[in-house]
């Protein structure tokens, strides 16, 4: 009901203009979208900590390596591991470090790890890893469920269930088990499979993940299109003349568009736990990128003592995830009338 | 109902067959690295890697080679995993005696995790959706997002760091290998998985109980059982919550079909010896058949879980017919 009154909701203390009824405001979607929008400040603060996460990928990950001085594979082993080659904990001031020892400065925020690396300029390199890898792997996934999801809601028929049977079975597979074994056999030599075409790196994991999850998304675009293509527009449009491609296009795509956007949002988290999980098992990206998964899975041996080595990067892995999830449920329930949030 | 079984077996079938072929790709088309060599060893001549090569049956025909592998897919004794194919290059032993070894453990895993994510789970969706907006329903969502949100090997760290190194609640990770399994459930060594696991599921249940009962709250049939003059409480847990719960059902057997095929992370976490990490442990050691007979059998309890889950639908929800 609430939604109604957004639409007219003209200040109520505007003069009415003289000798004619009050003026009607319209907005246009958008325009009601973002007024929604604005008021959920869980969403508000998911958008913040995405936008903090990737300008730290982007520009914060240079400027604290020449703030700190202390290059991406720099290995501080002097200065930052003690005579067992035990790492050292987060150092802010250079008195624990003996001066003939300090390489570099001595000021690690987040401590150094195993090779007496900088953890904050990994872990913040690793952002841009973590980034770019989902990214990727979630266009590969929407590209396939956008072609899939519009082709089978919009012709039915053998082409439709072909489709759908292709999007069951790639749902049933055991998908981590064989993520891990192609992770494993392209991954794990540098001359990678198919005749040196996909090498390990950011680009294979990306079009694992990808591969291995487009189905849901191809299924909520097949569901809208199926509905779609009998509204009384599209209906209009083919009366027209309009040929297949035209009304596949520029009638129907654009009212999938809020679908695509809002799911878009909430498959960028999975895909980044998806690379770090995959990274984590040692079947992921390669060991010379910096990533949060490789940085989880070297601290699992002595977090008990050297605590700063899990503790941030799961911070950031955390906080990443958590700020796309709080903004793409913003997005759903400012996008979708019937959600139920702004009735709170 | 039986043209459908019919339908729903025969598509079974479909799927482990492709799993079958994914699998058999994946891990012997797709490795650049000779297996061979690599279980030989470094300094092997090349007639000892020939040798292995022939042993391990690579040397045959790639078609000869799927039907051997393929065989292990029927699930009938004599067929099922069969040593042939599926057993263990690096010892010899046969995969199946130690899948069915680390099963077990991969099963009291799943389903103690199953039992804890359901009594977190589905109250406090049930509580989120009758208190909507209250302090509950925001604790609910607050608990849900971050269940969906955190990585499940940071959190098992955490609670390790927190519960085994801080306070000294709980057991650290790994079992001994002279320790039974119930003495290990005994001496509380599957609690921080069980928490670990139920925490990130549990959040999905909270959302979906929640969101299910907020709709079917708001239909007709509930109006008309209120206009009865029924307590809003038969009217919620009577009424409303049936409907509400169905879906859930779904959602149990499917997670449940997955996890038993190996929890694979949270395994790994905790050093926990289920077939979710023999599957890893297999693959690094170059013993692909370890990893291809777990996702086989992964494949099959995804599968049969699907199948079940759907029938038993019909009968829970009187509004799907199966034809």
């Amino acid at each position: 009901m609430e939604r109604l009154e957004v639409e007219r909701e003209a200040p109520p203390s505007a003069p009415a203009p003289p000798g004619g009824a009050p003026e009607i405001v319209g907005r246009t979607p958008w325009q009601l979208f973002w007024r929604r929008f604005r008021k959920d400040r869980w969403a508000l603060g998911g958008g913040a900590a995405v936008i903090v996460v990737v300008v730290l990928a982007v520009v914060g990950a240079p400027i604290a390596e020449r703030l700190t001085g202390h290059e991406l594979d720099e290995t501080y082993i002097y200065s930052m591991t003690d005579e067992f080659g035990q790492p050292r904990g987060p150092t802010l001031s250079a008195e624990l470090v003996p001066p003939e020892d300090q390489q570099g400065g001595s000021v690690f925020v987040f401590g150094a790890d195993g090779l007496g690396r900088d953890v904050l300029v990994r872990i913040l390199y690793g952002a841009r890893t973590s980034l770019v890898v989902a990214v990727f792997a979630t266009a590969i996934e929407i590209a396939i469920g956008i072609v899939l999801g519009l082709i089978s809601g919009y012709y039915r028929g053998k082409i439709d269930t072909v489709i759908s049977r292709i999007t069951d079975v790639v749902l049933t597979l055991p998908v981590l088990l064989l993520a891990i074994g192609v992770g494993f056999a392209c991954g794990s030599t540098k001359e990678g499979c198919v005749g040196g075409l996909v090498r390990p790196g950011i680009v294979l994991v990306s079009l694992i993940i990808g591969l291995f999850s487009w189905p849901y998304l191809s299924r909520i675009i097949r569901g809208q299109v199926l509905s779609l293509r009998e509204k009384e527009f599209t209906e209009a449009a083919r009366s027209l003349g309009a040929s297949n491609r035209r009304i596949v296009f520029r009638e129907i795509l654009p009212n999938v568009i809020a679908p695509i956007i809002v799911y878009t949002t909430l498959i960028i988290p999975t895909n980044i736990l998806f690379e770090a999980g995959l990274t984590f098992l040692g079947v992921g990206v390669p060991p010379e990128i910096p990533s949060w998964g490789r940085m989880l899975d070297e601290a699992s041996e002595n977090f008990d003592t050297q605590w700063w080595l899990m503790v941030f990067p799961g911070i950031f892995l955390f906080v990443t995830t958590l700020g796309f999830n709080l903004f793409g449920d913003g997005l759903r329930d400012a996008l979708d009338p019937r959600s139920d949030r702004s009735t709170q | 109902m039986l043209r459908y079984l019919v339908r729903r077996t025969l598509f079974m079938i479909l799927v482990l067959w492709i799993v079958s072929v994914l699998t058999f790709v994946i891990f012997f088309k797709l490795p650049v690295r000779d297996p061979a060599q690599q279980i030989a060893g470094k300094g092997a001549t090349a007639e000892v890697i020939a040798n292995v090569r022939h042993q391990l049956g690579l040397d045959q025909p790639l078609l000869e080679q799927y039907r051997r592998f393929a065989k292990g897919l029927i699930p009938l004794p004599g067929f099922w995993l069969n040593e042939q194919v599926y057993y263990n290059w690096t010892n010899r032993v046969a995969v199946w005696e130690e899948m069915r070894r680390d099963f077990p453990y991969t099963a009291v895993l799943t389903f103690g995790a199953a039992v804890l994510w359901l009594a977190i789970g589905i109250p406090l969706g049930i509580i989120s959706a009758i208190r909507r907006g209250s302090v509950w329903d925001r604790a609910g969502m607050v608990f849900a997002l971050i269940g969906v949100s955190a990585p499940t090997f940071w959190l098992g760290f955490l609670f390790l760091w927190v519960f085994h190194y801080g306070l000294e609640m709980f057991p650290g990770s790994g079992i001994p290998p002279q320790e039974s399994l119930w003495g290990s459930v005994l001496q509380g060594r599957f609690f921080l998985p069980w928490l670990t696991l139920a925490i990130t599921s549990a959040a999905f249940y909270t959302r979906m109980v929640r969101g299910n009962l907020l709709e079917t709250m708001s239909e007709d049939y509930i109006r008309t059982a209120r206009a009865k003059g029924l307590s809003e409480r038969a009217v919620t847990y009577r009424h409303g919550l049936r409907a509400a719960l169905t879906p859930v059902v779904t959602m149990f057997g499917l997670d449940v079909g997955i996890l038993l095929g190996g929890a694979v992370i949270t395994e790994t976490v905790f050093n926990i010896p289920g077939i979710g990490s023999y599957a890893i442990r297999s693959i690094f050691q170059f013993n692909f058949p370890g990893t291809m007979g777990v996702t086989v059998f992964a494949a099959f309890f995804i599968v049969v879980a699907n199948l079940v889950v759907d029938v038993l639908y019909a009968y829970l929800d009187p509004r799907v017919r199966y034809e």
